[in-house]
Parts: C-alpha cells; structure tokens; sequence
C-alpha cells in the first residue's frame, strides 16, 4: 500500500543554521504517528515543508504517492493541516471560518453545508456556531481549527503541537478525538508533540526528531523497550546527549 | 470551477471583514473629506486651475482634487490590504490560506482581487459623499470611471501585495507611510496639475511624470468626464503588471516565506 507520507533525505537550513538534515521516514496510511522531539528539534520546519509554505530545496517530500514538488495540488488536497500557531480568523464566526476552509478548497455549497454541518458535530461545536472565534475558549478555538482541517475530506492530518495552552482535560480529550478519528474513518495522523504524556505507547507509531536528525522511527513499543522502557527515559537519553555535544 | 469558489470565498471574508471593521470605512471617507472641505476650501482662492483636459472650463478646485482623493482613497486601501496581509502573515492565519491545494500565484490573485473590491466600494462612497458636498462630475462619469477604478485598484493593491512581501516584520510598516504612500501622493498630480509643479521646481515635476500613481490619477479624472487617457492606462496597466509578478515572486514557496521565516 503506498504510504500516506514520505520524506526522503530532506534537508533545509535558514541560512547557515541547518534545522533538519537527511530526514527520512514513512507514515503508513490510518496510522497514528507520533512527531517525538524537544523544542527546536526541528518539527515546525518540518510541517512547513510538508505544507509547502516553503519548498523543499533538498530531498523529497510524497503525499499518497504525489510528489509535492511536481503536483503540489494534487498532494495537498489529501491534507489536512491544524498549525501551532492559531490560524483561526478571530472576527469571523465558527460557521464563516469554516465555509472559508471550504471555500479555499473549492469546494460547492452542496457539499459542503453536510460536511460542515457534520464537523460541527463531530467536534460538539454546534451550539457555538455563530459565535465568533474570538469568543471562544483556547479548546473550542483548537476544535474548530481541528474541523476546519477535515472539511475537505483529507486521509492525512498534520497537528503541530496542537495542545499547546490547553488543560489537562481538555488536551486529553482532543487526543482521544484525534485517536478515535484515526480508527473510524481510517484517517493517518501525524501529530508533533515534546509532551510524552501525549503518546499511547501501545499503540501509536514513534518519529523522534532531534537536532534535526531522525533519531528513531517504529512502533512506539519499541523504540521505548530499546530506551530504557519509558519516553521519560527516552527523553532523558534525548538531553544527557544534547548535554554531552 | 473549484477556483472560481476560491476567489468567491476570499473576497467574501474580504467583505466581512470590512464590514465589521467600521472604523476602516469611517476612516478611508473622513481622511480625503478632510481633504476636500478643509484644504480645498483654505485653497479655492489661492489656487487657480487652468483650463486644461479634460475640464472644459474653470474648475474650482474642489473639482480639481476630486480624482486625486479618489486615487487617495485606493491607495490607503492599498496600504490597509497590505498591513493586514503582513498582520495575517505575524498571526499565523495567512497560513490557512497558502495551504489551498491551489496555485500560490491565484491565491495572491486572489487576495488582490478581494482588494479591489473593496477599494471600488470606498471609492464609490466617497464619490457619493463629494457629490453631496457640490464636488460632482457629469453623471455618465460615474459609470465611466469604473474600468479606472478598477486599473488604479489593481496597481496599487499589487503595490501593497509586493511591499507585504518584502516587509519581515509589522513594526517596519510605518516606514511605508514615510517612504511610500506620502511620496507616491504628494508627488503625483492629486493635488495640483503637472504645470503648477513645474513652476516650482522643474525636478519636482519630473518626479511626479515618473510617479505611477499621477497616471492612475490621470486615468481616473479622464474617466470621470467620459475620457479615455491611453498614456495613463498603459503606465497604470504595465506597473500594476511588474508589481504583481513581483508580488507573486515575493509569495513564491521558494522565495518569500523561507526567507522571511528565517528572520
């Protein structure tokens, strides 16, 4: 089955400071993945390539076969992104920012208003529908960003970070949400986090990112058994090398 | 089709957010009102206008400086659009939009023909406005005037898209009203025709021929009395075209935003 993501040998730098080098890994499709890595590992450069804010000088980057590069249309349409930073238009209400997103992707009204209406439900927003976004708490603000992600149908979602600011209940919830999409709808995710509490060892898959570099990639299970047993330990591992460079 | 929805969609959050921003509206016709009533009025009896086309007759001045304000109005809307795009781009929401699966150009397109509209629209007011102050031009005008509403919008609004492109942070825009929008409209025939430049000083008024935004000007008094000034939809239709390939080089994935992100 081709993979819902590939990057291969990808290699970016702002100027002289390289901020990822030679990164290659692979999401299956209705994965869920984890993006481990401490803050500047390099993730949210990542995400922008992936995105194509910015093209992707070396290396490649495919979507479900699409290489972004040469069909960055067609590769985009399949994602689904939700950004650390929020891109949400605080004056317009949840309805208008998400006709927005539909609208972006050119999608009719027809088929949009049922999907719209069934992100609105999936991510319990209907009753704040008309309110504006600026209005709303941080966690309803993640949930719209969230659905405004899924309007156009992609089998690929990317969250930078995206419980940044948020609390406890809240972040797990959204991650249950994010889990339970994956399993229903067959959906591969890529979520970046630096909290460890985030990840389901059992389950998920593991991308650890550091100082740019690949560090692990695989079952979750087994990365942590080859680290010492926990991500505690493997984060650690992560420092005491940062420390010892 | 799916592009057509596209642009539908950008210049209707455009609209909405002009809409809920009062103050903007309120701003672009209070600005070149001041204009008209307070300065026109100080310079009625100052300043004489010359016959000279597309005026057939004396003109007062008030009449003078009419197409100049509108040009005015265009060019703070410019301004306005552009500020807000680099606001957009500080924020983070300009991200929701350059992750279209959409070509990156047709969505500066876009976002330029978003512009326009709402440039059109504050210049419609303000014309409304003027006439009831006395300061009209032959009713066919108002119809006429519309292609070069259009055109000045155009260049201006891809002037706004490229200096967005090149401004790294918010706090630098300031320096746009110093070094762009104050020289492009007191260099420019809004306020006073090309041969009561030159009387002053003859560098001034070469200044001013080079000024793109005399010709929109230009173009836009001619059109205002039923007129078509070929020199002046040239110059306005050529820089509005370099300015926008600059403006889509700028947002290019390859270009503008690595570079900026590495600030």
């Amino acid at each position: 089955m081709t993979d819902a993501l590939r990057v291969s040998s990808v290699s970016h730098a702002y100027g002289r400071r390289k901020a990822l080098e030679a990164v290659s890994f692979h999401i299956p499709q209705g994965s869920f993945t984890a993006l481990l890595g401490p803050n500047g590992a390099g993730k949210s450069t990542l995400f922008s390539l992936i995105t194509r804010l910015f093209d992707c000088r070396e290396g490649s980057i495919g979507l479900f076969g699409a290489d972004l590069a040469q069909s960055p249309g067609q590769a985009l349409r399949q994602l689904g992104v939700v950004f650390q930073q929020p891109t949400l238009d605080l004056d317009l209400t949840v309805m208008q920012n998400l006709r927005y997103a539909a609208d972006l992707h050119g999608l009719p009204r027809r088929i949009a208003a049922p999907r719209i209406e069934r992100e609105l439900k999936r991510m319990e927003l209907s009753p704040r529908r008309g309110e504006k976004a600026r209005n709303l708490n941080g966690g309803h603000r993640r949930r719209v960003e969230i659905a405004r992600a899924l309007i156009h149908d992609p089998k690929l979602l990317l969250l930078d970070e995206p419980t940044v600011g948020l609390d406890v209940p809240t972040r797990k919830s959204l991650i249950a949400q994010i889990h339970e999409l994956c399993r229903q709808d067959g959906l591969a995710v890529l979520w970046a986090t630096h909290l460890v509490d985030e990840i389901d060892p059992d389950h998920d898959r593991l991308v650890v990112l550091h100082k740019g570099r690949i560090w692990a990639e695989g079952e979750a299970a087994g990365i942590l058994a080859a680290n010492g047993g926990s991500l505690n330990d493997l984060f650690s591992k992560l420092a005491e090398e940062e420390a010892a460079a | 089709m799916s592009w057509l929805i596209c642009l539908k969609g950008i210049v209707w959050r455009e609209m909405l957010r002009f809409l809920h921003q009062r103050s903007r509206l309120f701003g672009a016709l209070v600005r070149p009102l001041m204009w008209l009533v307070v300065f026109a009025t100080g310079f009625r009896a100052a300043l004489g206008v010359a016959i000279a086309p597309p005026y057939d007759t004396y003109i007062p001045y008030g009449v003078y400086i009419m197409p100049g304000l509108v040009g005015m109005v265009q060019l703070f809307n410019a301004m306005q659009s552009s500020l807000s795009m680099v606001y957009d781009r500080e924020m983070g929401s300009m991200r929701a939009l350059l992750v279209s699966p959409l070509p990156r150009w047709y969505l500066i397109v876009c976002k330029l023909a978003a512009g326009i509209v709402v440039s059109i629209l504050q210049s419609y007011a303000f014309l409304a406005v003027a006439w009831t102050f006395g300061d009209d031009a032959p009713p066919l005008g108002y119809l006429t005037v519309l292609p070069a509403l259009l055109a000045n919008g155009m260049m201006l609004g891809a002037l706004g898209l490229l200096l967005s492109s090149l401004i790294r942070q918010l706090e630098n825009f300031a320096g746009v009203m110093n070094f762009v929008v104050f020289p492009l409209f007191f260099l420019s025939t809004a306020l006073y025709p090309i041969w009561k430049i030159q009387e002053g000083s003859d560098i001034l008024a070469n200044v001013c021929q080079l000024n793109p935004f005399t010709y929109g000007v230009e173009l836009i008094r001619f059109a205002l009395y039923g007129q078509f000034d070929g020199l002046s939809a040239l110059v306005v239709a050529v820089a509005g075209t370099v300015f926008l390939v600059a403006a889509v080089m700028g947002y290019s994935p390859s270009r503008g935003l690595a570079k900026l992100k590495a600030t």
